[in-house]
């Protein structure tokens, strides 16, 4: 009990000392699972409103796939796209092992199914009368699938955070790839796995409170703008 | 759901930004072990460097794993060079051509902790095998590496000279973790291990139910070694600068700060032994 007392006291006055390492290590954090996030919600939610709007053929599989992959490990993960990106692997021309863009692409392949999978269930959901309305009211199929996207908003933005909250919290995928290398890809969750494991319980602590509160942020941005978009 | 998609591009836009460009800096990837991170070694040695290095842009990174996967990690071409400890490993890398040359750069030695109890009697051994031998016949629970790191290659080097079959231990816990971990799961357990002195050091005020129990046999000895990775194997390796860091480190002024790095009781960790 006394370590964790200890660690919030150590959390509050490492972030009033403006602690040069600590906040590199929160941005690069931020940055790393912002790009990917973004990333993974650029590709998945049109992916996922695309298999709700559109009958094609594998549709299913895609469906099962996506679902099916919102549970994939982080570890296994960074593992596949370590194969990938090492030198003696087929994307190791590129260089990118242990650099932030690998991490990037490890977080938004983790954050793709939950995004897309999440999207298809919300937009699938939509009241078929949404449709209708639209088409008698002279709306084009472009303009009517676009209602019912935006009829389902709210839960998309809740995809969205789902994604983001995944690729916070992950550990094994960014350790794989990124090496925890000091000032270049050491992120919150590798170094609270790092100072555990050196037994610096406070400092580890510390890290954790502040990733909880980046979080708090984070979710208090999204629900504020959830709540400006009204109910329609 | 116009604001929503404007703050989504403004924050694409901000990240876009704000993610670390490519610099024009050299990253020479340094694998190492995490007994040499962990003790903050790095955080003297490579300022010191910067400071002595001619060459402009250079940056070492350093990953710090298990020697197994250190070495691993340069035979698929992704570390520049090694700085690792086992001398088996280390042999087998230079034969399959994957290294050019291997340089002693600095030593300390292994050390068997536990619980100041000492349950197998472990500190009135005469040799390393034989409180190797002492704890396998007491019963009382071992806690290995279980990585194929430089420490978990001694560790079973420790137990075929001891005559024991580690795998007819009924305590054996194997944890795959660094050394740091393993300290602290023995810590936990009240149970035997061995480490290397430095992490040993560096964590003793923190481990309460552990205390150092054997020192001091030749077979404890731990050589650590470095190794650029063969350009001729993997063309992309930064060859000439992984050579400078390694002029460094077994130069005069690398092995002063080797030689001259403390842990917070003022113990030496490393000892530079360089031969010029």
């Amino acid at each position: 009990m006394d370590t964790i007392i200890q660690g919030l006291l150590k959390a509050l006055g490492l972030l009033l000392s403006f602690d040069r390492e600590l906040y590199s290590i929160i941005l690069l954090s931020v940055e790393v699972s912002g790009v990917a996030v973004v990333l993974a919600a650029a590709l998945g939610i049109p992916l996922g409103a695309l298999c709700a709007l559109k009958r094609f053929p594998g549709r299913g599989v895609l469906i099962t796939l996506l679902n099916t992959f919102m549970g994939l490990p982080p570890v296994v993960a960074g593992l596949v796209i370590y194969l990938f990106l090492s030198r003696s692997g087929p994307l190791g021309f590129m260089g990118l092992l242990y650099t932030p863009s690998a991490m990037v692409i490890a977080q938004a392949v983790i954050a793709l199914p939950i995004v897309a999978a999440l999207t298809w269930s919300a937009v699938a959901s939509v009241d078929p009368a949404v449709r209708e309305t639209a088409v008698t009211l002279g709306a084009t199929p472009v303009l009517a699938n676009w209602r019912i996207v935006s009829e389902a908003r709210l839960q998309v933005i809740s995809a969205v955070i789902a994604g983001f909250g995944r690729t916070t919290a992950e550990v094994g995928a960014v350790l794989i790839v990124g090496g925890n290398i000091a000032g270049y890809t050491r992120v919150m969750t590798t170094s609270i796995a790092m100072e555990t494991g050196k037994g610096s319980f406070e400092l580890a602590i510390a890290l954790g409170v502040v990733l909880m509160l980046l979080a708090f942020a984070f979710n208090l941005i999204l629900r504020l703008l959830q709540g400006k978009g009204g109910r329609p | 759901m116009k604001k929503a998609s404007l703050f989504v591009a403004t924050l694409l836009l901000l990240l876009s930004v704000a993610l670390p460009a490519a610099h024009a800096v050299t990253r020479v990837i340094l694998a190492s072990t995490t007994s040499t991170q962990n003790t903050g070694l790095f955080d003297v040695l490579l300022p010191a460097y910067y400071n002595w290095t001619t060459l402009k842009d250079v940056r070492i990174d350093v990953v710090a794993v298990g020697t197994g996967k250190a070495i691993e990690t340069a035979k698929r071409g992704d570390a520049d060079l090694l700085l690792v400890h086992d001398r088996e490993k280390e042999d087998a890398f230079l034969a399959g051509g994957y290294g050019l040359e291997r340089r002693d750069v600095m030593y300390n030695d292994f050390v068997v902790v536990g619980p100041p109890s000492d349950p197998a009697k472990a500190r009135k051994a005469k040799s390393a095998s034989e409180a190797f031998r002492l704890v396998a016949a007491s019963g009382a629970a071992f806690v290995s590496r279980g990585d194929e790191s430089g420490t978990h290659a001694r560790e079973k080097m420790m137990w075929k000279t001891a005559g024991v079959d580690m795998n007819t231990l009924k305590n054996y816990l194997s944890v795959g973790q660094s050394m740091e971990a393993a300290l602290r799961i023995t810590d936990e357990k009240a149970a035997y291990t061995l480490s290397d002195r430095a992490t040993y050091r560096s964590m003793k005020d923190s481990l309460k139910n552990l205390t150092l129990l054997y020192e001091g046999d030749p077979a404890l000895f731990n050589q650590y070694g470095t190794i650029p990775v063969n350009p001729a194997k993997f063309p992309h390796v930064h060859y000439k600068e992984a050579m400078d860091f390694i002029e460094f480190i077994t130069g005069p002024a690398g092995q002063k700060v080797i030689g001259d790095f403390k842990d917070n009781h003022g113990n030496t960790l490393f000892i530079p032994n360089a031969k010029r």
